[in-house]
This record gives structure tokens, C-alpha cells and sequence, in this order.
């Protein structure tokens, strides 16, 4: 029997760029829109829906909806930083099924790499914010927050630099078949402890490149979906949620996917088992392993043993995930991951992954979304999917 | 100060923290603490995150702790620990290790606090560890 849903993605596309030099950031995400709109065979004409989130300029959606000519009848520009796409794709199911749209568009756009924004910078969103002054001097730039987590998770739970590896280098037997990969060298477990200590405990290849490009998703109704075909995509499940500070009661071994992965598993009703394909935002390997713990696809603190040997790797382990190499390996649009995510889990849906990483008779996915820092607070995003047929 | 120490940007100070700025100045880490529910928070607010009453009262603390996590930032010019650090009085909080072998801290370590200039001449809680404490 097949599953009800509410909503379907019926187009996905990743900007090939990786470099954008000659593009500014909003003609970046009139191409990604053109692009996953022709995957769907629609028009912009027939969207009647918006979302973005910060990284597009302007106020809210409204700027990028004029730049590109929209007659918008629903708006979201939630921002949950990189996770932000991940939400879209929950609100825009919610959206499409309250009947508030029936062709939803979502963009991501960015430059940082042509505007070389560096990331060892401290990242401040505005004097404004409350945090700020009591974190800002401290020197926090993302890795080493990121760091934190990984060096308590070690101390808590036994993980080691080793079990850690293992994420990035399969990631990288996933990113050697992806022409379009910004480093798609395979790497070994020795090669990740050798390279250089960025903010220990982690390497230069614990953390994810740096990349410009975006990506857009069209969803739509299913009544659309159906007149479209067979490649569209179902959207069953759809969990979010904050997780922060607490007010100083700190505990930096999980992440808000202790909420939101219930929560989307619950709606889709489909268990672990049925999973045949992750895509978890890599921001870092820290982050792949608590996500995946939190997210229960193995017991708290056993994420080192499950990502090893090899477990993540297509083909030859029991879960894959990253199958484009991911943001280790493959890109990290305006240091935003969740929207080639839920673009990998589309393809691996459609049967439309490289040959060499395609999981076989892929019919569910999980896409997970991480936001802002598991150092101090974060915005978790988790969607399931099905194929057509699922 | 060490010389192979980093400067210190100034904090962000608003009408809700000018008292915590102006208490490190005097070489006191101030915490907040809550007369409705009871409860000891920071980042120091003026209303409680755990209950949202706005009857909040600054209290000071001891200014000792313990390591809960730390990074050492390498890939800098003068590389530093940010770390957070479990007060006695229950509450963890964002700060730099100072006066310590950067390749010697470990979680648990006993700390106290003490504080640095920043560029703009503002007080800044930090810690090192404890005195008579291994370093």
C-alpha cells in the first residue's frame, strides 16, 4: 500500500559553481530557482509560494521575490542558518497541504569563497544579540565551538580522533565519483589524523570546505506531483527544533536532533530500519556523529563505533550518507549544508545518484539539517522522503 | 599578562550587563539569580530564563570551577583555549584558560577566575588554574 502525503518535491538543483567570481548573489538564486523549476517542469509562473532565509538579500523574501518576478500568495523566510532549507521543506508540506500554495520555490545563494569571507573570524550577528558580549571576546569562531563538543563528547563517551575520520574518508570514497567535488581525493583515516590541528581535537579534514553556489527545491501539491510523474519525490515527515545554552545548564554531547528526529519519524511512521539512505550536514565530523546518535540511529555515545570501518561508505556499509561527498568533500554553499542534503536524498529517491555511490532500491531517505553551532545553540531541522512509490 | 597572549576585543555591554562589566572591574564575576524560582543562570538576563519572572538579583560568585570542555585554537597567530568552565554555583559559562600550558589543560581540571584588560580598557573574566592545583 502506498503512503499518504501531503506534499511533494517534485524539482531539486545544485548551482555547479563552486566559485562564483562573476555572479552576485542574487542572480545565483534566480539560476538555482530556473534550475530546479525546469527539473520540475514548471514555470516561475506557477509559483505561488516563497521561502528563503538570510542569506538572501533584502527583506525577507521580498527583494529576491521582485528580482525575480514572483506573484507570491505565501511567504516564509525562517531562519535557522544552514538547517533554514530543511525547515522550508517542512513548512512548505504544511504550506501546500493547508492549501495556502500549491507550488512552493525555496532558494539558497551565496559568494563567501569570490568575497573571501574568512571563518576564523568570530561570527556576530549584531551588537543587539544578548549573547554576544558575554561570548564575543572569548574568541569563538565555529571550529573551535564545534571543537568543544567533540573534545567533551570524547572525554564523555570514549571517541576517538580514528572513529572520526572514518566520517571524512567516507565522505571522500563518495566525492571521488562527483566531478563537480571540490576535493575528491580518497582519503585514509591516517591522512585525516595528519593533517594540520586547526582547534583540537580537530584537523584540517575534520571540517567542511568552503564553497559559493546555492541550490532550490520546488514543492508542490500532489495533485501536481501526479501530472509531473513518477520523479517526484514524497515529503513524509518533518521534525524541527532549537536547542541552546539553557541558561548555563550546558551539555554539549547532543543536539536538537534529539527532538526533531522523533518528531519526523513519528509523522513519516516509518522506523530506522526502513532508512536505506542519510544525507547529515557535515559541517564537521562532530557534527555527522552526534546527529546520527541523536537521531538514534545508534545508542548515545556509540556513534564512534557506528561510524567506523566504513559504515557510511555506499556499497560497503549499513548506512550511507553523503553520497556527493557532502560539505567535507563536495560543496558548502554560502557555509550552508541543509539544502544539498534534502538535493542529494531527491536524487538518491529518484534513482538518480552516480552509479557508483546510487544506494540500490532506495525508497525511504532522511535528511538532517544543523544550524548556527553545536557549541552554544543551534536551529535542527530533520525531513523523510520517499520515493514516488513508497 | 604573557606576552605570547592574545588581545582581548571589548564585550558587547547593554542596560541589562553594565552591572557584571562594572562588578569585573572590581575584580568580582557577578551571576544572576532568580528570587521567584530560585534558579542561578548566565549569561546574565533581567528576566530568568527558567521561569521569565523579571525579580532577578546579582549575586556573586566564588569564582571557582571546573573544566567542563576546551579547544586550543592553533591556526593563529598566538593560540589560545576557549573553553567552558562549571562554576561552583552550578552554571557553565564560555570563557579563555590563561596561565597554563595549552597542551597540558584537561577536562575536570580545578580553575579559579581572574581577569583581563581588553583592547577598550574593560574588565574580562578568564580563568586559570587553581592555585597549588597541577598545572
Amino acid at each position: 500500500m502506498q503512503r499518504q502525503c501531503k506534499a511533494y518535491i517534485a524539482g531539486a538543483f545544485e548551482h555547479p559553481t563552486r566559485k562564483a567570481v562573476d555572479k552576485t548573489v542574487p542572480q545565483l538564486h534566480a539560476e538555482v530557482a530556473l534550475g530546479a523549476l525546469l527539473d520540475a517542469g514548471l514555470t516561475k509562473n506557477d509559483v505561488d509560494g516563497y521561502f528563503c532565509a538570510g542569506d538572501a538579500p533584502g527583506l525577507g523574501g521580498i527583494a529576491m521575490a521582485e528580482y525575480m518576478g514572483l506573484n507570491l500568495r505565501h511567504i516564509d523566510s525562517t531562519e535557522t542558518g544552514g538547517s533554514s532549507y530543511v525547515v522550508h521543506v517542512g513548512h512548505a508540506a504544511e504550506a501546500v497541504a493547508a492549501g495556502r500554495c500549491s507550488v512552493a520555490l525555496v532558494t539558497l545563494a551565496g559568494r563567501p569563497r569570490a568575497e573571501g569571507v574568512a571563518t576564523l573570524g568570530v561570527r556576530n550577528y549584531g551588537a543587539g544579540v544578548p549573547d554576544v558580549g558575554f561570548e564575543s571576546p572569548y574568541g569563538p569562531v565555529i571550529t573551535n565551538l564545534y571543537a568543544m563538543a567533540a573534545m567533551r563528547h570524547m572525554y564523555q563517551y570514549g571517541t576517538t580522533s580514528e572513529q572520526l575520520a572514518w566520517i571524512k574518508v567516507a565522505a571522500s570514497h563518495h566525492a571521488q565519483y562527483n566531478e563537480r567535488a571540490m576535493l575528491r581525493d580518497v582519503v585514509t583515516v591516517e591522512d585525516v589524523l595528519n593533517s594540520p590541528m586547526i582547534a583540537d581535537p580537530l584537523h584540517r579534514l575534520d571540517c567542511c570546505v568552503i564553497s559559493d553556489g546555492g541550490g532550490a527545491l520546488v514543492i508542490v501539491t500532489p495533485e501536481i506531483a501526479k501530472a509531473i510523474g513518477p520523479r517526484c519525490v514524497k515529503i513524509l515527515g518533518h521534525g524541527e527544533a532549537i536547542k541552546h545554552l539553557n541558561g548555563g545548564q550546558v551539555d554539549l554531547t547532543y543536539t536538537g536532533a534529539v527532538k526533531s528526529g522523533p518528531i519526523a519519524f513519528a509523522e513519516a511512521g516509518v522506523t530506522h530500519a526502513d532508512i536505506d539512505y542519510v544525507s547529515i550536514y557535515d559541517s564537521f565530523t562532530i557534527t555527522v556523529l552526534e546527529s546520527l546518535e541523536d537521531l538514534g540511529f545508534c545508542e548515545k555515545g556509540k556513534g564512534g563505533r557506528f561510524v567506523a570501518d566504513g559504515n557510511l561508505i555506499s556499497g560497503v556499509g549499513k548506512l550511507p550518507f553523503n553520497t556527493d561527498g557532502g560539505g567535507l568533500c563536495n560543496n558548502h554553499p554560502n557555509n550552508r549544508g541543509g539544502m544539498t542534503k534534502v538535493i542529494e536524498a531527491v536524487r538518491q529517491l529518484r534513482g538518480e545518484a552516480h552509479p557508483k555511490v546510487q544506494v540500490p532500491d532506495c525508497t525511504f531517505a532522511l535528511a538532517h539539517g544543523t544550524g548556527g553551532s553545536i557549541g552554544t545553540r543551534m536551529g535542527s531541522a530533520t525531513v523523510i522522503l520517499g520515493r514516488n512509490d513508497a | 599578562m604573557s606576552g605570547g597572549e592574545r588581545t582581548y576585543p571589548d564585550p558587547v555591554i547593554n542596560l541589562e550587563t553594565e552591572r557584571f562589566w562594572a562588578a569585573a572591574r572590581d575584580g568580582v564575576l557577578l551571576l544572576k539569580k532568580c528570587r521567584a524560582c530560585g534558579a542561578t543562570h548566565y549569561y546574565p538576563r533581567a528576566i530568568c530564563p527558567h521561569c521569565l519572572s523579571g525579580d532577578t538579583e546579582w549575586v556573586a560568585a566564588s569564582g571557582k570551577g571546573r573544566i567542563y570542555t576546551y579547544s586550543v585554537m592553533r591556526r593563529v597567530e598566538k593560540p589560545f583555549a576557549i573553553a567552558y568552565v562549571t562554576l561552583e554555583e552550578g552554571v557553565t559559562i564560555m570563557t579563555n584558560l590563561v596561565e597554563c600550558d595549552l597542551d597540558r589543560i584537561a577536562i575536570g581540571q580545578a580553575v579559579e577566575v581572574t581577569f583581563r584588560t581588553t583592547e577598550g580598557g574593560h574588565a574580562l573574566p578568564v580563568f586559570r588554574p587553581t592555585s597549588g592545583a597541577a598545572r
